[in-house]
């Protein structure tokens, strides 16, 4: 007994350690200021569909830089690809038409990092999350787990790469706001951290009443998003998912990870147990044939 | 060590020598012109072109993954599949070791070496599925270790389980390199390998399941759930016993000359044995997803194809063959039994390729199918391990527990 008994109590230090270890990695000390994530408010109401997001953010990244003025590429749905992080579509809505930017949502607790077996997918201290071409294996587990969809994979090459959003991480080092904020001409882009974006939402929300949804997408699906969504038309017209819930990603799996340490002490002893019993029932069978 | 080998060397057929004698096993024995040769040397071969490519180009010039179909047949078939079939190992080992059901015994040895080259093959698969595989050994050496992530625990599981079956297995080599004294010790160590087995193989088995967990809002209601890991492990129970009955029914046969000529258990005894066991393991599963079902108001989603697709998975491949093996083991029909591992088997393949490919974005416009090169590759996969198999059972005491005999491998000449 005393012996289960200590293996259950380390297996509740193990776990008590792993959470904790968890809980300080996402308020590690931020140079940026507080401890708050960063994020983009997306006022779909102002968006008047330019692509100049696009082209600033494929400009920046050094990939191909879309012809906005002649592709015409606003007449199908795009989703993004490895070599456009960010796409702009648009919707007939019950209010008319409407333009919505796509890209990586950076979830404040996202399902990518957690699925991700070499922590090549990482939700930095400020917010974006970045991926680390040193430590990734390629085996796909983060476009699995996002409910967005959003890593993606180069098929069509040796070395590999999944490609997405990086907030731009380069940029916001060196004090300048993300590519796609920056380009925007109709200010329906806002950069920021959660409680000035929530903030500004709310007030706007509060202010016109009659212009906007009364909720904003991001502050809990998925357990809450780095980019934040308002609209004027319900958010599944303007092809955002709306069956994910506001359930953080991780928390699926976290039962299971959490029933490990226990499995992997308490069957042992079981097995053993379980064996003896069997030894002793054979030894009593073969003196009572002999 | 050469002293002591050739100490304990006996009048075999063979002196061993270390590497010489490991050279002289090497040599291909038997007709090259077997069918299986005819059919799976060119298998082999072309999959191998098939890789070259694949590491050269990319995945997507020979496989039709893409951003909404992450993982195909090498993930959903070789390794989720190929996985489930190989916990046969575990089942066994338990009966036996820990439970002491000593008649199974003389399936023990080729069941782990199975297992064993199930994992090698299948789960090695997984190389050729990685992106970037020269990266594989970072969750391993400790410099980037994903602790929060479910694929980081069942790689390990799958490592150290890898391990744990090659100790089980260990005193087959030894027997086979004359090492006494070796294989004394090595004995003696099975039991805990195997109890560290079993607890990996429980993991894993229902690991494999919890990578679905966050895929929620992709996978088809009536197929996901949050009790995924409990519905894989309890099914990798019986997908485990269908495939001993499986496999043993095909190497009784094509390996006769070498199985033992008396003992005191017949095959099909055992075989009726197992089936009790896959029948209650099978009803237990049936129950457990009934009950999914109805908490996850599977009504709602049951309708039209899926709804069909999934009686198909649920009734005809696991409450039949679960009646199909009760029956069997009653009436003594082994027939039965045979049947019902097949049908149970595909059922689990049914099972699992739902979950990762057939089910999963189950909404979307454009479907997932692999190329041929795909379906060649997962071939070459199997055709290998058999290679290697027969290799082993040609030369260890695998079927028997001595040395397979001039005369029994003349005959299989």
């Amino acid at each position: 007994m005393e012996r289960r008994g200590f293996l259950k109590a380390s297996g509740v230090v193990a776990v008590s350690l792993a959470c904790s270890s968890k809980s300080k990695a996402s308020h590690d000390e931020s140079p940026f200021t507080e401890d708050e994530f960063i994020g983009v408010l997306v006022d779909t109401t102002r968006c008047i569909g330019c692509r100049h997001c696009e082209v600033s953010c494929t400009e920046s990244h050094g990939h191909e830089v879309p012809d906005i003025l002649n592709d015409n590429a606003l007449q199908e749905q795009r989703t993004t690809s490895e070599k456009q992080w960010t796409v702009v579509n648009r919707f007939e809505t019950s209010k008319g038409e409407v333009f919505a930017k796509k890209q990586c949502m950076h979830c404040w607790q996202p399902a990518c990092a957690a699925a991700c077996p070499t922590n090549a997918m990482e939700k930095t201290h400020l917010g974006p999350v970045k991926w680390h071409p040193d430590r990734c294996m390629g085996c796909r587990f983060c476009m699995i787990s996002c409910p967005f969809d959003v890593p993606k994979f180069e098929y069509f090459s040796a070395n590999p790469r999944i490609e997405k959003c990086t907030m731009c991480w380069e940029r916001l080092q060196e004090g300048m706001k993300p590519a796609c904020v920056a380009g925007c001409p109709s200010d329906a882009l806002v950069f920021g951290q959660k409680h000035e974006l929530l903030d500004i939402a709310r007030q706007r929300i509060y202010h016109h009443p009659g212009r906007y949804v009364h909720q904003i997408y991001g502050e809990c699906v998925a357990g809450g998003t780095g980019y934040l969504y308002l609209s004027a038309v319900p958010f599944d017209e303007i092809g955002l998912q709306t069956d994910i819930g506001a359930t953080p990603y991780p928390a699926y799996t976290r039962e299971f990870l959490y029933s490990v340490p226990f499995v992997f002490f308490g069957l042992p002893s079981l097995l053993i147990g379980l064996n003896m019993l069997a030894c002793r029932k054979n030894s009593i069978q073969e003196e009572g044939e002999e | 060590m050469n002293q002591e080998m050739e100490s304990t060397g006996t009048s075999a057929d063979t002196s061993p020598r270390g590497l010489k004698f490991i050279l002289s096993e090497m040599k291909p024995r038997g007709k090259l012109f077997t069918p299986f040769n005819i059919i799976s040397i060119p298998v082999i071969l072309l999959g191998i072109v098939i890789l070259v490519i694949r590491f050269t180009k990319g995945l997507g010039v020979v496989t039709n993954l893409n951003q909404e179909y992450p993982w195909g047949l090498w993930i959903g078939f070789d390794v989720v599949t190929g996985v489930a079939f190989a916990g046969g190992a575990y089942i066994i080992t338990f009966a036996v070791y820990v439970m002491k059901a000593e008649q199974y015994h003389r399936l023990v040895k080729v069941t782990v070496l199975n297992g064993f080259l199930a994992y090698l093959f299948y789960a090695g698969a997984l190389v050729f599925d990685l992106g970037r595989p020269w990266n594989i050994i970072n969750p391993i050496i400790g410099n980037k270790f994903g602790y929060n992530s479910v694929l980081f625990l069942v790689a390990w599981h799958f490592m150290l389980y890898m391990i744990a079956e090659l100790i089980e297995f260990s005193p087959t080599i030894a027997q086979w390199m004359r090492r006494k004294k070796a294989e004394k010790f090595l004995k003696k160590i099975t039991l805990g390998a195997v109890i560290f087995g079993i607890t990996l193989s429980t993991l894993h088995q229902s690991g494999l399941g919890a990578l679905f967990l966050m895929a929620k809002p992709k996978i088809h209601p009536l197929w996901y759930s949050e009790f995924i890991p409990i519905l894989f492990f309890t099914s990798s129970i019986f997908a485990g016993i269908s495939m001993i009955i499986f496999e043993g029914t095909i190497s009784h046969r094509v390996f006769r000359a070498l199985q033992p000529k008396d003992d005191r258990y017949s095959v099909d005894d055992l075989f009726r044995g197992l089936a009790k066991g896959a029948a209650v393991a099978m009803f237990a599963y049936f129950f457990f997803k009934v009950l999914v079902f109805i908490h996850d108001h599977g009504w709602a989603h049951f309708q039209g194809f899926w709804g069909i697709w999934y009686l198909i998975e649920v009734v005809g491949l696991v409450l039949i063959p679960c009646l199909m093996f009760a029956y069997g083991a009653r009436h003594k029909r082994i027939g039965v039994i045979r049947f019902a591992a097949i049908m149970a088997m595909l059922g689990i393949l049914l099972n699992r390729m739902n979950i990762s490919v057939i089910a999963f974005n189950w909404d979307h416009a454009v479907r997932y199918f692999p190329t041929w090169q795909e379906y060649v590759v997962t071939l070459m996969i199997i055709f290998s391990e058999v290679w290697v198999f027969r290799w082993i059972v040609t030369r260890m005491p695998v079927f028997s527990d001595d040395m397979p005999t001039r005369d029994q491998k003349q005959s299989l000449e």
